[in-house]
């Protein structure tokens, strides 16, 4: 049963391969949390084909919203925002949660939130954890690698980013030289459990003080690794190669995240995006926090990849600002967090 | 009985309102800009305008393609998840039966088209005769000039209807001379309240959530990966015989 005071956000996230709907209580509290993966399908051509992914949005869509409200057991009378994430992704994807919210707003003429994707992984540490300020995230997926501070709800500072690829994105196409099938940081996280990081890679730090990241070198060293190794007619073990890989990932990740909570003297650090999935990573920070002294959060496996629980938990600090979005709400494949592009 | 049109099948943005067989309102915008920006405003104020609650909407109605993939889904899904919202049914019509309305008092052929870029269309068949128009082949995709030689063969005048009609009507009067017939530049742009009207009489669609948009084509890379499929399963064959 809804209490008056509690506020209720059905959330949509579309801006990839998932479609997805939440309900999310008072920004804290899941009431459900339905995701269709469109993996499989996707699966056959080696990564996200962004005219599949829009077609498969379209035929889940009004299903999963459906079922988020079944499961939390609540009706549309009871819900008082539509919340939907409107970027960054892949823009035709973002299209259709962004229309389906609209749909349900000019149906019900009940409120619209636009959410940043971002802010959305960030804020699902909020459903494990209470976030407290300030912080540094570190974001991690296959579009995105990111520091970001955080003195207070919803206020975002990116310290630094990717210059090439994101490190999701490094683990797919290291993967796919490997012959490892598609989506490549679980297999690589797997295969690397098993071998030793025996072989020397190089690791990016760049400018002295550079809170940015690169892994395109990394991918690079690793081809030719392989190929070398192949010209020689050396032996080698590929689950050494995919620890060594993951090692300097990792190592790079970790050491970046501490530097910037040391120079931003902050309490906390939050982990967020599909990558934090991986236990390479999960392991080597939760170590190296608790070195440092600073309280780790990382949540679990079905909050860190995409899902629409988190962007109902970012939508309510909007809600609580009166921040909410107009009809003509676009898809913005390129939305940046830290400021009002 | 009222109904809610909504057309984003082209870069034309329609939106439309009847009661019964009575048009309260249309809201049709031609510019080539994002129909995100348009689309939902225009239902809204569309709405106002007209004194109308959502909660009084009967059916509504949408162009299911072909066209613009991004359009239709635009406007599909806006339609689907507002019928599912307030649990009324979802009407689903052609877009070239759509622009057809437009040719109905031409006695002859009429052929809608959008533009589907490399010289293909995006096209259908209709016949009129007498204010009644009746479809003679499937919505499909061709080549302009598969189109115009089939034309050509043809008794009788063709009408174009199209909002693309600027980029193909040079090629068009070339090959079929007199028998090609354009009407006034208006006549080719498709109108929601046709869209509204057709859809009084029509069934809905059967399962809402399963509803997707006529495509005609595959994704580039679901047709590729069936091709290479059906080849490699060919090879197989062939090499147990
Ligand atoms: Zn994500």
């Amino acid at each position: 049963m809804k209490k008056l005071e509690d506020t209720m956000i059905l959330a949509i996230e579309t801006s990839c391969d998932e479609t997805a709907a939440a309900v999310v209580k008072n920004g804290r509290e899941v009431l459900s949390n339905v995701v269709a993966s469109q993996i499989d399908s996707h699966k056959r051509f080696g990564g996200v084909v962004p005219e599949v992914a829009s077609r498969h949005h379209v035929e889940q869509i009004t299903l999963i919203i459906e079922e988020a409200l079944a499961e939390a057991d609540i009706t549309l009378d009871d819900v008082d925002a539509f919340a939907v994430t409107e970027g960054p992704g892949l823009v035709g994807a973002l299209l259709i949660g962004v229309h389906a919210a609209k749909g349900l707003s000019l149906a019900t003429g009940k409120p619209l939130i636009g959410v940043h994707h971002i802010a959305g992984h960030i804020y699902a540490n909020h459903l494990v954890d209470e976030l407290t300020f300030p912080l540094i995230s570190l974001v991690v997926s296959g579009g995105h690698t990111e520091l970001i501070y955080m003195k207070e709800h919803g206020v975002y500072e990116m310290l630094g980013e990717t210059r090439d690829d994101a490190v999701g994105e490094a683990y797919d196409k290291v993967a796919r030289t490997l012959g490892l099938p598609y989506p490549g940081g679980p297999a690589i996280d797997k295969l690397a459990a098993s071998g030793e990081p025996a072989i020397d890679l190089p690791r990016s730090w760049l400018e002295e003080g550079s809170f940015d990241f690169s892994f395109s070198g990394l991918k690079s060293s690793v081809l030719n690794t392989l190929h070398n190794a192949k010209q020689r007619g050396t032996e080698f073990e590929t689950a050494d190669l995919a620890a060594s890989f993951q090692a300097s990932a990792v190592e790079v990740l970790v050491e970046k995240t501490a530097a910037a909570a040391e120079a931003f003297d902050v309490p906390r650090v939050v982990l967020a995006g599909g990558v934090a999935a991986n236990s390479g990573l999960r392991d080597a920070l939760t170590r190296r926090m608790e070195k440092d002294g600073r309280k780790l959060t990382i949540p679990p496996l079905h909050l860190c990849t995409d899902n629409a629980a988190m962007i109902g938990a970012a939508a309510m600090v909007q809600y609580n600002r009166g921040d909410f979005a107009g009809d003509d709400l676009n898809g913005r494949p390129g939305l940046s967090l830290s400021n009002n592009d | 009985m009222n109904v809610l049109a909504i057309d984003t099948s082209s870069y034309v943005m329609g939106t439309a309102l009847v009661k019964d067989s009575l048009p309260l309102g249309e809201i049709t915008t031609h510019e080539k800009k994002n129909h995100s920006l348009r689309l939902a405003p225009a239902i809204r104020e569309l709405l106002r305008q007209t004194d109308m609650q959502e909660n009084q909407l009967d059916r509504i109605a949408v162009t299911e393609g072909p066209g613009s993939y991004t359009g239709v889904r635009i406007g599909i899904t806006t339609a689907k998840t507002m019928a599912w919202a307030l649990g009324i049914p979802l009407v689903a019509v052609s877009s070239m039966e759509l622009l057809a309305q437009n040719g109905r008092y031409f006695d002859g052929w009429i052929v809608p088209f959008y533009d589907a870029r490399r010289t293909q269309l995006y096209t259908g068949l209709f016949k009129c005769m007498n204010g009644e128009i009746e479809r003679r082949e499937t919505d499909q995709m061709k080549l302009l000039e598969d189109l115009l030689h089939e034309m050509k063969n043809l008794d009788g005048p063709v009408l174009f209807l199209s909002p693309d009609r600027l980029i193909h009507e040079q090629r068009i009067r070339e090959v079929l001379g007199d028998q090609a017939v354009f009407g006034a530049p208006l006549d080719g742009l498709p109108r929601p309240g046709e869209l509204a009207q057709l859809a009084v009489n029509r069934e809905p669609v059967a399962d809402l959530h399963s509803f997707t948009p006529n495509y005609i084509r595959l994704a580039e890379a679901e047709a590729k990966w069936r091709a290479a499929r059906a080849k490699a399963e060919d090879s197989s064959s062939s090499q147990g015989d």
